[in-house]
């Protein structure tokens, strides 16, 4: 069954976080996983949960040879 | 200031450096003098000692930032921070002096100063700030009307050449097409969704002036479908060397309009009958030879519209490729939704089978052009035959294999 849409960033979210240092997840990856336990899910509802987790701030993209979506942590390339 | 040697011996001989340009700003800005410095290291070691990717950004965006850190801060603590910003450029790269100034004004205060008019893609690429000056550059930015532009794993800020503004031979509005995509994308232009980079060039006439065959993912090349235009008497002026070819611009005052137009047709498809050029514009290949040489007596033709190609990147993961062509000829017209249909349709397919870094012209050639054409609903054309005799576009469908077993024959001699 279709997620509304909180429920929708939520499970996302739980997905990244649940990735994270595991596993860099892109956009499509997220897109795939969700659709997989949820196949009557539009696909547009998944990209607009996730400009929702990046524009406030509880997501963010990161580029390490790949665009990924991680939970925002400390820069490793800034520290010396 | 940084002792640079090697540096300054790139200040010696013709060229513009770009030496120069960095020790004329490096007084007021102390980064810039770092960057010599790690730059004349990099020279005597032979390695660079920049690191960069991670996760700077501005909110909401994951494009148009490339974080860039120096691996010897405590040596050079100005390339501590050295993030680069892609601002998008308008269509064509035309700006008002004003327009030039307000860009220059915020870089000056927000970043290095130094920048590149254009980088590859096309944006405008402003070269070193800090993480902190990020968003503030952004806003001031976005606050007179730009934008920052396309990196990583998304659509590129799409470019086109200058066409019909400064060029009688642009099949179509390229800028038009170029500031519609770019509007189109929006999305993925800011949001990295995709296997890897998607890059779209326009191109008004086949001369390509932005190299898109080349240099984009995808490329559309202006072409006519009608006949070459002639003025006969233009041709007899150039015959008589009362024009000068290409312009102006040849080495040569007078055009032999034998030796140098008709002999050097790559289809021959033209001659001479005393001073009146003929053209067989079936055979034509709309190479743009005859009519670069002689631009007063020869135009494209009038029904016109473009050929799209596909899959031309630099080496990463399979080696160099150059473009392939996927739709001999569409008609471009505003609102262009047949090529943003298409475009959309591809980069769909490539965003569900591509591996990471695998750009759509490796996938084609991983998967195949059949599977690449049927997926995203494009007729097999002659056109798209890359080698000549390999017909790679021979479509099995169940129905066949059920012939096949009722004992029809495909194929027969008769």
């Amino acid at each position: 069954m279709a997620l509304s849409k909180e429920e929708l960033v939520e499970y996302i979210y739980k997905l990244v976080e649940g990735a994270q240092g595991k596993k860099q997840l892109k956009a499509k990856d997220i897109e795939k996983l969700v659709l997989k336990e949820h196949p009557d899910q539009p696909k547009n509802d998944v990209k607009f949960a996730i400009k929702d987790l990046i524009d406030g701030g509880r997501c963010v993209y990161t580029y390490f040879g790949g665009s990924f979506i991680e939970i925002p942590h400390v820069e490793g390339a800034a520290k010396h | 200031m940084h002792k640079t040697p090697l540096l300054d011996q790139l200040e010696s001989g013709p060229f513009p450096s770009f030496v120069k340009d960095l020790k004329r700003l490096a007084p007021t800005k102390p980064q810039v003098n770092d960057l010599l410095g790690q730059l004349e290291r990099s020279y005597k070691e032979k390695i660079t000692h920049w690191k960069h990717g991670g996760i700077v950004g501005v909110l909401g965006y994951g494009s148009g930032i490339i974080g860039r850190y120096s691996d010897l801060p405590d040596e050079f603590p100005g390339l501590e921070h050295f993030h680069t910003m892609r601002i998008n450029q308008p269509s064509g790269w035309f700006y008002t002096s004003q327009a030039l100034r307000e860009l220059f004004d915020i870089w000056d205060e927000h970043g290095s100063s130094i920048l590149n008019m254009h980088g590859a893609t096309g944006d405008i690429i402003f070269l070193g700030t800090r993480t902190e000056e990020l968003e503030p550059a952004f806003q001031k930015l976005t606050a007179k009307g730009w934008d920052i532009g396309g990196s990583g794993s998304a659509m590129r800020s799409p470019s086109c050449c200058c066409g019909p503004a400064r060029c009688e031979w642009s099949c179509y509005d390229t800028m038009e097409a170029c500031y519609q995509l770019t509007q189109e994308f929006q999305f993925d232009l800011h949001r990295p969704s995709f296997p890897y980079k998607y890059k779209l060039k326009f191109s008004g006439c086949p001369n390509d002036c932005v190299a898109s065959v080349a240099r984009s993912d995808m490329s559309m090349i202006g072409v006519w479908k009608d006949d070459i235009r002639i003025d006969q008497s233009a041709v007899e002026a150039y015959i008589g060397g009362e024009l000068k070819p290409k312009g102006g611009g040849a080495n040569v005052d007078k055009l032999d309009v034998q030796a140098d137009v008709v002999d050097l047709c790559p289809t021959q498809c033209m001659w001479l009958e005393g001073k009146t050029l003929k053209i067989n514009n079936k055979e034509c290949n709309h190479c743009m030879h005859c009519i670069n040489m002689m631009p007063q007596a020869l135009r494209p033709g009038t029904d016109v519209g473009c050929t799209v190609l596909l899959g031309s990147h630099a080496p990463i993961l399979e080696g160099a490729q150059m473009s392939w062509v996927i739709v001999p000829f569409m008609r471009m017209e505003e609102p262009f939704d047949e090529l943003k249909e298409l475009t959309a349709n591809i980069t769909e397919w490539w965003s569900e089978h591509g591996k990471n870094r695998e750009r759509v012209g490796e996938l084609i050639m991983r998967m195949g052009m059949r599977a690449f054409l049927e997926a995203v609903g494009l007729p097999p054309v002659p056109q798209s035959v890359r080698v000549p005799r390999a017909n790679p576009f021979f479509f099995w469908h169940q129905s066949d294999f059920e012939a096949e077993a009722e004992g029809r024959k495909y194929h027969t001699t008769k």
